[in-house]
């Protein structure tokens, strides 16, 4: 699919993003984006869950307008208020999770809401009809008009979908992680049909994290990272490694280099063996993970995200049922899927989602910093809680952790993203944990919240807390790990030790080489 | 190209709602209300002014009105508190109305049990703990069917509002059942029997001033209610499940038990109510009454009009009480019954509008459309 990319670069971009910024409560989703998608090019956004992909097809598609930055079509700019105006300047999106109404026939789905040339008020279903079958042929994309949307394959509806956004005469097509539904057959039709497209004078971009598809779908691939377009790069002569380091960060500065690690003789405080559980869809999303965590140490846990790491901290967590295998925390052995049996045996967790898991957001900072021992006293006088112990407690943690609000009465839907972390930092620590447990710490943090984070998870493992950390960040996982874990598809496909560890060694354990391709 | 532009309006999420909106709104709805309301008068060719000013006379003013309004804002008050704290947990409880009628069948069914002879308050008791029981049991069902499997509750709690009120008419009318008056001219009208005296819930008598006992006791939840809500264990737990309930699993908690246990608490809310209703007023189980009163769907609007606070809850009640109490006394050859009603509903509709402030602000924006 890389043909002739020089004359097409003569041309200006079919749309192109400059400096486009956006802002949400707490986090920046986008910051100083920059990309530009050529005539009849597959363009593909890389990034990790988190890293902006979505929040920059939202403002493609009108439904954001970004706070900074702005958009040019052919070379002129462009505003969106609306989703309309999108599909009005010929931006199509084709979802991932398909917006069709499964009585309704394809003809039907595709009218609706479509603007209807010159009729006003009837809708000639012919004349649709007619149209779909032409864009079918024109584009080798063929369906009956007239099948009935639930007796269509996932593939076909996918079809529709394109068909849909190719009916409003979309120039543009953004795909959702399109493959994420399909089968490999399937997948290998979207292949096609995007030559079809492209060699017609459409231009694609194709939002995936999944790194082998996006260099054999790819004319060109934009990385993201932390809501910052990193690198665009030719898909001819990248790898899933070189595009695995670029997505989860190259320069490695060692600016918190430890080299502390667990004392001498301490204990395994997380001994987790053979562990299998299944994903959200039933799938085995873990294959006999066994990691060890000593007292005092940090352990890593980096891999491309939906590799089974989501997976695994949520079993630890108590939130998610395992298949097989055995965890022991500290000697004693976990034996129940139950959230509140990690708590009582000392298993921290910080969750990714920090607003949406890890907080109650409508509830005050001081509510839920005792989150986790309402039940009990000093907090609990059953049935009462006790409020005056909960401010007093409140008070003394945010004092401690650094916490700056106006109040411990302020709802934590209203903290910056870096004090978020930090109340959820000092709820845990607070519970005076053997293991700490942390998803991504500091995804979305602006860069002093990140040292700060940092920090306090270097403190939490001098205390002797063996501190579990899943990052994709591979700047954060060599500046404080002692140990790296790295998965893939499920499985440990290798443990380094930091000191011996280069962002190329995990890069291969990352993209599912072995331990022993790297040497 | 030309470019051109147009003004529009948005809404954008709030951050944050001030302290002010969380009244100010309400009044504004309430306010709104009555202004939509005038119009629909004014098309009826009546004098808006004046039948504000009846109903507010007729409602709260006039001597022994307030008495009135009382009577009417008993039910409305358990009602509202139902949906209020089943709300509160997301878990919407559409079927207070049902939960109401089996409070009413139970705590009709306790006092009759118990006869004339027993002590008096052994059997207002006794009415007060069936009722709740009752209403409790029927809102179980929807709780255990959403905890379990995932049911709709609007649907399932909805639907048996009307097995409820099914179950109550062929109590009365379609068998020969212990709640059916056989003697006297029941036996040719079918009737429910009247409670003992005994059993009748007292009232307070405070000047010109009539506090049924129900109101009274209703009070008192409401306060019960804000305390568990705001200083318990339980509270805190009902209040995580209902805001985060990704977050309550994370903490350990058991929503599916949350949920369930304050959809029988908001049962047994109307169920009370329904208790209410026999030992205060009809004195009787009264099938066709209860269905044609519709107070469990006028509790909606109660909890909505009060932001799903308890306290406020009892103020509203008291408010819409009032309206409907002038309703009764203004019926007539020139006001029909219906206005009433169509007042309800515009207060439900333009409250409901007003949220939509309450959550989003309203920002103008100019469109450039451009064109090529």
């Amino acid at each position: 699919m890389t043909t002739d990319v020089d004359s097409k670069a003569v041309t200006a971009p079919a749309v192109a993003a400059f400096g486009v910024s956006k802002r949400f409560p707490g986090v920046i989703a986008n910051d100083d984006v920059h990309f530009d998608v050529r005539v009849g090019e597959v363009h593909a956004l890389l990034g990790e869950n988190g890293a902006g992909k979505t929040t920059l097809s939202n403002i493609l598609t009108g439904l954001y307008r970004p706070d900074a930055g702005h958009l040019e079509m052919g070379g002129v700019r462009v505003s969106f208020d609306t989703p309309r105006d999108a599909i009005d300047a010929g931006i199509g999106m084709v979802h991932q999770h398909f917006r069709l109404i499964p009585t309704f026939t394809v003809a039907e789905n595709i009218a609706l809401g479509a603007p209807q040339p010159g009729e006003r008020v009837r809708l000639d279903m012919a004349a649709v009809e007619r149209r779909i079958t032409e864009l079918g042929e024109q584009f080798e994309l063929r369906v009956d008009p007239r099948a009935r949307i639930w007796q269509l394959s996932v593939g076909e509806q996918q079809r529709v979908e394109i068909l849909k956004v190719l009916y409003r005469e979309a120039r543009i097509l953004i795909m959702d992680e399109p493959t994420a539904v399909l089968t490999p057959i399937e997948a290998d039709a979207l292949s096609q049909t995007l030559t079809s497209l492209t060699s017609q004078g459409r231009s694609v971009i194709f939002i995936s994290h999944k790194l082998g598809e996006v260099i054999s779908v790819a004319d060109r691939i934009t990385v993201l990272r932390q809501g910052r377009s990193i690198e665009t790069l030719d898909a001819t002569g990248s790898t899933r490694e070189s595009l695995a380091t670029v997505m989860v960060g190259r320069e490695v500065e060692r600016v918190e280099r430890r080299g502390v690690g667990a004392l001498p003789g301490a204990p395994v405080v997380l001994s987790v063996s053979e562990l299998d559980a299944d994903g959200d869809r039933g799938l085995p999303a873990l294959r006999s993970v066994s990691l060890d965590v000593r007292g005092g140490e940090i352990v890593a846990v980096a891999g491309v995200a939906g590799n089974g790491q989501r997976e695994l901290v949520e079993v630890l967590a108590g939130l998610r049922p395992r298949t097989s295998g055995r965890i022991v925390v500290d000697g004693e052995i976990m034996d129940r899927a139950d959230a509140r049996h990690p708590i009582r045996m000392g298993v921290a967790y910080v969750p990714q989602d920090r607003l949406g898991t890890g907080l109650a957001p409508d509830l005050s900072i001081a509510e839920n910093l005792v989150l986790k021992r309402y039940r009990r006293p000093p907090v609990a006088r059953p049935p009462f809680l006790r409020s005056s112990v909960i401010d007093a407690e409140a008070q003394s943690l945010m004092e401690q952790f650094d916490v700056r609000a106006p109040s411990s009465q302020t709802p934590t839907r209203r903290l910056s993203g870096g004090n978020v972390q930090k109340v959820l930092l000092a709820r845990e620590m607070s519970g005076r944990p053997k293991v700490l447990v942390v998803s991504t710490p500091t995804q979305g943090l602006d860069i002093g919240a990140v040292a700060t984070v940092h920090q306090l998870l270097l403190d939490a493992a001098a205390e002797g807390v063996g501190v579990l950390l899943v990052s994709e960040d591979l700047d954060e996982v060599l500046a404080l790990a002692d140990r790296v874990v790295v998965m893939y598809e499920g499985s440990v496909t290798g443990v380094v030790d930091a000191a011996d560890a280069t962002v190329a060694s995990i890069g291969v354990l990352m993209g599912g080489g072995r331990s022993e391709e790297v040497a | 190209m030309s470019i051109a532009t147009r003004v529009g309006l948005r809404l954008e999420p709030r951050v944050d709602t001030p302290r002010w909106m969380n009244w100010a709104v309400p009044v504004g709805s309430f306010l709104s209300a009555l202004l939509v309301g005038s119009l629909v008068l004014l098309i009826t060719s009546q004098n808006p002014i004046s039948v504000y000013q009846r109903i507010l006379e007729r409602g709260f003013l006039d001597t022994g009105s307030l008495s009135g309004t009382f009577i009417s804002a008993t039910p409305l008050l358990f009602t509202g508190l139902c949906a209020a704290v089943a709300f509160r947990v997301g878990f919407f409880n559409i079927g207070g109305e049902g939960q109401f009628y089996v409070g009413a069948i139970f705590a009709s069914g306790i006092a009759l049990a118990l006869g004339a002879d027993a002590q008096s308050w052994i059997a207002v008791g006794a009415m007060v703990l069936a009722g709740a029981l009752g209403g409790a049991i029927w809102a179980f069902i929807p709780g255990i069917l959403k905890a379990c499997f995932r049911t709709n509750e609007i649907i399932t709690s909805l639907m048996l509002n009307y097995v409820a009120g099914i179950g109550a008419t062929y109590l009365i009318f379609e068998s020969d059942s212990f709640w059916r008056e056989l003697g006297g001219t029941g036996a040719v009208f079918p009737k429910g029997k009247i409670i003992p005296l005994s059993a009748q819930w007292p009232s307070f008598e405070l000047g010109t001033l009539v506090v049924p006992f129900g109101l009274l006791l209703g009070a008192i939840v409401a306060v019960w209610l804000h305390t568990l809500q705001r200083r318990t264990r339980f509270g805190y737990e009902m209040r995580v499940v209902g805001g985060a309930p990704s977050t309550a699993r994370y903490a350990g908690m058991r929503p599916a038990r949350v949920i369930v246990s304050v959809a029988m608490l908001s049962g047994a809310l109307a169920g009370l109510g329904g208790a209410a209703d026999v030992g205060n007023f009809r004195h009787v189980l009264d099938p066709k009454g209860l269905q044609q009163s519709g107070f469990g769907y006028a509790g909606i609007v109660v909890a909505a009009l009060a932001r799903l606070n308890p306290i406020a809850v009892v103020f509203v009640a008291i408010i819409l009480g009032g309206i409907t109490n002038a309703g009764y006394a203004l019926q007539g050859p020139d006001f029909p019954a219906g206005l009433v009603g169509t007042l309800e509903g515009l207060i439900l509709f333009c409250t409901l509008g007003g949220e939509v402030l309450v959550r989003y602000r309203i920002v103008s924006t100019r469109r450039q459309a451009v064109t090529v």
